[in-house]
């Protein structure tokens, strides 16, 4: 069975993100593999372990983003792809699921291709549905647990509603939620071969498409209105009188 | 500007925020209700209750379980049919791959979880959280139609008319889809916490007693007609399952009363919930980062001034 995650390098979750002058900034704050898609890293380990076979990382962003595809290595990844240009920079997640399925006809194709449910920058959660449209694969989102048998695909879906249960015949392209299973450390051995590894970089000349113009475009980029209220601390006597006070309270601002 | 609402439902059973949606589109001129699935006849006339003046089916027991590849095959061929200009949806996780798609198959693209909006001509300014909340972005789409989903609770409900009327107007189903649904386990409880209107969450606060702490939040949301959330820490030690967690890798809400109970206030909590009207925050600790964010704050501890809090509220609300 072959396997390509599809990863995302973005800010951690920890950094304080502002906007400066139109740009997100995180000062100093690492890049980090984006945390969703460790599940997807998680997700393909747990399929090749079942079935045997391959997994494949694969990646947009700038060559700093090795980093992203050397933790997934790290993880248990057998090999890893950047596809990396100048003319990438505004990619839409339109754009984004056109290079990377012109990056997934490259490798050969592959049974699954696993994705994290969103990234923690952009979130839109889109780029899984559009790859698998420009693939023509069927998609099977936000699994939860995926069962792969001769050529069938079946995925236990974790939605709102419930827990609904999905097939759909190889390849496919799977999205993956956290009850796959908590994403691995990388192991020491891991982390060896990781940084000795040499990931191979594609352009768009190398996928042979031209950069995908932008139909979604940011006009601008804001920092969030403060809030410019302090919070009342309520005190009182007793704990009766701080509950009361805080029902009249809470009565009075008309939200019940 | 020819404008539509897309009606999300599962199994029949609406979405909330899909109200919201078509109360959107409506302040673009006359608007189209979309609705796919099976058997909708009831879900067709509520839409024109919530004001649509008129409601586009495609009605098929083809349709009858959601695959996304159908709803958005159907929905393309709709749209190709008709020409809108703008489709207002609600952020659902079915919408985001049904727009996703249909816009994939249109060449135009997708404005997600839209939390403000502003027009100028036909061309919509969107604005949208990004960075997991931490900036906002304004975004526009330069293709037609644009495909536009709102977030839960940005925008207000219409009223509902009872008996209004208007034409209904079935269409074809593009039943095929390489997927097949085998089985439907429905959720426990049904956490539905987008569209809640008060939330009361629980954090590691509960830690010395979880089942008694929640036990003690879900009666006071019960009290004041609330569903119960939990910050990541609550879900991660197993106290409550995942359905219930508020915050980045949870869901956001914005009710209008947002209680926290024993949440410190992490970065990834507070960007769940920092939409919320009112926020109030009980901790035992003064220097929580959650009272940063609170109108009201209490310092106690929640296994005493829980029970206390539920019996003001129930003698004041006569309950």
């Amino acid at each position: 069975m072959k396997i390509i995650t599809c990863i995302k390098q973005v800010p951690d979750s920890e950094a304080k993100v502002t906007a400066q002058n139109g740009q997100p900034s995180w000062g100093e704050a690492p890049l980090v593999i984006n945390p969703f898609d460790e599940y997807a890293v998680e997700a393909a380990l747990l399929q090749r372990e079942a079935q045997d076979g391959e997994v494949i990382a694969l990646c947009i962003g700038p060559d700093s983003a090795k980093d992203a595809l050397k933790h997934a290595l790290a993880m248990g990844a057998d090999s890893a792809i950047l596809v990396s240009d100048p003319a990438l920079g505004a990619l839409d997640s339109q754009g984004a699921a056109r290079v990377l399925a012109a990056a997934i006809q490259k490798i050969g194709g592959a049974d699954l291709a696993i994705f994290g449910r969103q990234t923690l920058d952009e979130g839109t959660g889109l780029t899984v549905s559009q790859t698998a449209r420009a693939l023509g694969w069927p998609l099977l989102s936000f699994a939860g647990s995926i069962k792969a048998e001769g050529g069938k695909i079946t995925v236990e879906r974790v939605i709102e509603e419930g827990k609904q249960t999905v097939s759909a015949a190889a390849p496919a392209v799977l999205s993956v939620v956290q009850s796959i299973g908590e994403p691995r450390y990388p192991s020491f051995m891991g982390i060896r071969k990781a940084s000795k590894a040499v990931i191979p970089v594609w352009t768009l000349a190398d996928l042979d498409i031209a950069a995908p113009a932008p139909v979604v475009t940011r006009a601008e980029l804001l920092n969030p209105p403060v809030r410019d209220q302090a919070c009342e601390m309520l005190t009182g006597e007793t704990p009766e009188a701080i509950a009361e006070t805080l029902v009249e309270k809470i009565l009075a601002e008309k939200v019940l | 500007m020819k404008t539509w609402a897309y009606i999300d439902h599962f199994q029949g059973e609406p979405v909330p925020a899909s109200w919201e949606a078509l109360g959107v589109a409506k302040t673009f001129g006359e608007v189209t209700a979309v609705i796919l699935g099976a058997g909708l006849d009831a879900l067709a006339q509520i839409a024109l209750e919530y004001g649509a003046d008129s409601v586009l089916v495609a009605d098929d027991p083809a349709l009858a379980d959601y695959r996304a590849e159908a709803f958005a095959a159907t929905l393309t061929a709709l749209i190709t049919d008709s020409a809108p200009q703008a489709i207002f949806l609600p952020t659902t996780t079915r919408t985001r791959e049904v727009a996703a798609m249909s816009a994939f198959d249109l060449a135009s693209g997708v404005l997600v979880d839209v939390t403000a909006l502003e027009a100028q001509d036909e061309t919509i300014l969107a604005t949208r959280p990004v960075y997991e909340g931490k900036l906002f972005e304004k975004v526009t789409c330069s293709a037609r139609p644009q495909f536009i989903t709102l977030r839960a609770r940005a925008f207000p409900k219409p009223a509902r008319q009872a008996g209004r009327s208007g034409a209904i107007t079935k269409a074809a189903a593009q039943a095929e889809s390489k997927t097949s649904v085998e089985g439907f386990t429905p959720a426990e409880t049904n956490v539905n916490l987008a569209d809640a209107g008060v939330v009361v969450s629980g954090g590691r606060g509960v830690a010395n007693d979880p089942a008694k702490g929640f036990g003690l939040i879900g009666d006071l949301a019960k009290t004041i007609g609330g569903a119960v959330g939990a910050s990541r820490a609550a879900v991660d030690a197993n106290y409550i399952p995942y359905a219930h967690q508020v915050g980045q890798t949870g869901k956001v809400v914005s009710p209008d009363l947002y209680v926290a109970v024993g949440i410190s206030g992490a970065v990834q909590h507070l960007v769940g919930m920092r939409s919320s009207k009112v926020v109030v925050a009980v901790n035992k600790d003064a220097e929580a980062p959650i009272f940063t964010q609170a109108r009201y704050g209490v310092v106690a501890d929640l296994f005493t001034f829980l029970p206390i809090l539920n019996a003001a509220f129930k003698k004041k609300l006569g309950k």
